[in-house]
C-alpha cells in the first residue's frame, strides 16, 4: 500500500480528535458526563452570545478575525476558536504557567487575559516557536537534548517562559547580570512542572543562554 | 464568569465617563481582577480598558527630584527601570519578589496596589461566610484555617491581610498615590490609602467611586544606599508573604537621621512602624537593642489557632532587615 492510499483508508487520527470523536459517541449514546466536564466543555459548544464581538487577532504572524464574547480569555480563544491547542490548560487560575505565550515578545498567562484586549498585539504561542522551514527553536532543541520533560504537559509554556526570559536578557544588554542556575530557576518559578523535571529545564535554558552569550558580537569574551 | 460588556477608554477623561456607568470596573493588567471574576467574586457590568492610555504609563523624573510613576507602569519594566534601580532598589527588590515573571509582565502599578486580599473564605465563593465578600455573612477565618491571616490592625469582622509586596516598600518610602475623577486630583499617602476592616470590611481603601488611580509619586531618595525587602514564605519563589520587612535607612556618620519601616503580610494595609522609626532617629544602630525594639512593635499582636508564629516570625525578620539594610549582615 502506497501513502497515499494508507491516508485516504486511515487518516491521521490525533489523540485530541480522537477524544472528541469518543466524547461525541457518548453524548449520542445518552452518557452522563460529570458535572464540571459539562460545565467546562459547554463554552466551546453554545453558539455565541448576542454579545459577541469582532476581535482580529494576530497569532504566530497570521492574521485571525474572530467572534467572541468579552469575556474569553486569550487562552480560550486560541484553544477553542483557532484550535491551537498547544497552549495548555492548567489551573486557569495563573498559578501553573502551563497558559504562558508572549505577546510582543514578553511572557504572560494566558488564562488571565482576555482575547479582546490583545487587538493589534504580535502573539506567539508554542506553535510559532519553530522556525520558518520547520526547525525547532534552539529552545525546544534543548529540551529535546536536556529530557526537560516527562509528561509534556507543562512544556509549551516552559518554552514560552523560556524564550521570555532570554528575550528579557537580552533586553537588559550588556549590563545583564549572568544567568545562573538559582537565577534561572527564580525566572522560571511561574511554571510549574509536576512531573519535576526542573533540573533538566534548568539545564536546557542554561544551554541555550550560554550559546547565546557566545554568539553575541558584543559578548565580554573568555 | 458573568458576561459584561467591553469598552476602551481612548485618554483619561473619557475612561471617568465610561466608569460612571452601573456595575463599571476599570481594567488593566487583569492578573487580579479576571481571577476574581472567574471565581465569582467579582460581577463586573462593563469593563472600561485602560491600558491603551499612553499618558499613564510614564516613568519620569518629578520636580522636587522625585519620580512620578505612572499607574500602567508594568511591574516588571518598573522593577529594573534606572531610576528605581538607582534610587529606590527597595522598591525594585519588593517588586521582583512578588508574583512570577508572567504576572510582573503583566500586573501593573495601580492594580497591585488595588489588589484584593488572598484570604481563602474571600476568594472562594463556596465558603459562605465572609465579611468582606457578603457583608454581615461572618468571617470564615477568625475560627477557620488563618495561617496566613492578619496578627495586627484586624476587627472582629475581618483579618484578612493585603497581599501586596510593592505596597510595602511604597509605605516605608513615603510613596503618594494621585487619583482622579470627574470632581479633580487628589493625592492620598500610601500609608493612609489602604483601610483597616473595622466593622466596614467590604471596603480596603479610601478610593472613592468613579476613582482611577493615575500615578504613584515618590519623594526624594533617601534610602538608596541602605535599604532591604526582606519576604518569607512557604516556598523560595512565587508565594505570598507569611511576614515581610521593608526597611530604609539614612545615615549622618554612625548616626540613623531617617529611617522608613513597614511590614508586610501580618496587617490588611502595609504596617508602618513610626514608633520604631522615631527610636532609632539621632542613635547608632550598635548602641540599640534591636530585638527588644522589635519586640515592642508586637506588642499589640493578636494571634489566631495557626499564626501564632507570626509576631516571633515578624520580630527575628525586623531584626535581620535592620541588620541587612545597615550594611552589618550579608542578606
Amino acid at each position: 500500500m502506497d501513502s497515499d492510499e494508507r491516508d485516504q483508508t486511515n487518516p491521521p487520527l490525533s489523540r485530541r480528535s480522537f477524544l472528541q470523536a469518543a466524547a461525541g459517541a457518548a453524548a449520542a449514546g445518552g452518557a452522563v458526563l460529570p458535572q464540571a466536564l459539562q460545565a467546562d466543555t459547554s463554552a466551546a459548544i453554545d453558539p455565541p452570545a448576542a454579545s459577541s464581538v469582532s476581535v482580529s487577532l494576530e497569532v504566530n504572524g497570521l492574521r485571525h478575525e474572530l467572534r467572541i464574547e468579552p469575556r474569553v480569555t486569550l487562552l480560550d480563544a486560541l484553544r477553542e476558536q483557532l484550535q491551537l491547542t498547544g497552549t495548555k490548560k492548567g489551573c486557569d487560575r495563573g498559578q501553573c504557567g502551563a497558559c504562558t505565550v508572549l505577546v510582543n515578545g514578553r511572557r504572560i498567562n494566558s488564562c488571565l487575559s482576555l482575547a479582546i484586549m490583545h487587538q493589534g498585539d504580535h502573539i506567539t504561542t508554542v506553535e510559532g516557536l519553530a522556525r520558518a522551514d520547520g526547525g525547532l527553536h534552539p529552545l525546544q532543541q534543548a529540551f529535546l537534548d536536556q529530557d526537560a520533560f516527562q509528561c509534556g504537559y507543562c512544556t509549551p509554556g516552559q518554552l514560552c517562559s523560556a524564550v521570555g526570559l532570554l528575550e528579557e536578557q537580552r533586553r537588559l544588554g550588556a549590563g545583564a547580570p549572568a544567568l545562573t542556575d538559582a537565577s534561572i530557576a527564580e525566572s522560571m518559578s511561574g511554571n510549574l512542572c509536576r512531573c519535576g523535571a526542573y533540573p533538566h529545564i534548568v539545564a536546557a535554558i542554561r544551554e541555550v543562554a550560554r550559546s547565546d552569550v557566545r554568539s553575541d558580537v558584543r559578548g565580554d569574551g573568555p | 464568569m458573568n458576561d459584561f460588556s467591553y469598552v476602551r477608554a481612548a485618554d483619561i477623561d473619557g475612561a471617568l465617563r465610561l466608569a460612571a456607568q452601573p456595575g463599571a470596573a476599570f481594567i488593566a493588567g487583569g492578573t487580579n481582577l479576571v481571577d476574581l471574576i472567574k471565581g465569582g467574586v467579582a460581577e463586573p457590568r462593563v469593563l472600561v480598558d485602560i491600558t491603551r492610555i499612553t499618558a499613564l504609563a510614564t516613568v519620569q523624573e518629578s520636580a522636587p527630584g522625585g519620580v512620578r510613576i505612572g499607574a500602567l507602569a508594568p511591574n516588571s519594566d518598573l522593577a529594573l527601570h534606572p531610576l528605581i534601580v538607582a534610587r529606590y532598589p527597595l522598591l525594585s527588590q519588593a517588586l521582583l519578589s512578588g508574583a512570577s515573571a508572567q504576572l510582573r509582565n503583566m500586573a501593573t502599578v495601580g492594580g497591585n496596589v488595588l489588589q484584593r486580599t488572598r484570604c481563602y473564605y474571600f476568594y472562594d465563593t463556596g465558603f459562605e461566610r465572609c465579611n468582606k465578600r457578603r457583608p454581615g455573612s461572618g468571617c470564615g477565618a477568625r475560627e477557620g484555617y488563618n495561617r496566613m491571616h492578619a496578627i495586627l490592625g484586624g476587627s472582629e469582622h475581618c483579618i484578612a491581610v493585603n497581599p501586596s509586596d510593592m505596597c510595602v516598600a511604597l509605605a516605608a518610602l513615603d510613596a503618594v498615590v494621585e487619583v482622579r475623577s470627574l470632581r479633580g486630583i487628589r493625592r492620598i499617602p500610601m500609608t493612609e490609602f489602604h483601610r483597616l476592616p473595622g466593622d466596614t470590611p467590604q471596603r480596603d481603601t479610601n478610593l472613592g467611586a468613579g476613582e482611577l488611580i493615575t500615578a504613584v509619586e515618590l519623594p526624594p531618595s533617601r534610602y538608596a544606599r541602605h535599604s532591604h525587602y526582606l519576604k518569607l514564605r512557604d516556598r523560595a519563589s512565587y508565594a505570598f508573604a507569611l511576614v515581610s520587612v521593608a526597611v530604609g535607612l539614612a545615615f549622618d556618620g554612625e548616626h540613623i537621621a531617617a529611617a522608613g519601616v513597614a511590614l508586610g503580610g501580618v496587617a490588611p494595609k502595609p504596617w508602618r512602624l513610626a514608633a520604631l522609626e522615631a527610636e532609632l532617629r539621632g542613635r547608632r544602630l550598635a548602641d540599640l537593642d534591636l530585638g527588644a525594639l522589635a519586640a515592642a512593635a508586637m506588642t499589640d499582636a493578636e494571634t489566631f489557632a495557626h499564626n501564632g508564629f507570626k509576631p516571633e516570625l515578624a520580630r527575628r525578620a525586623i531584626v535581620r532587615a535592620l541588620g541587612v539594610a545597615a550594611g552589618r549582615e550579608a542578606a
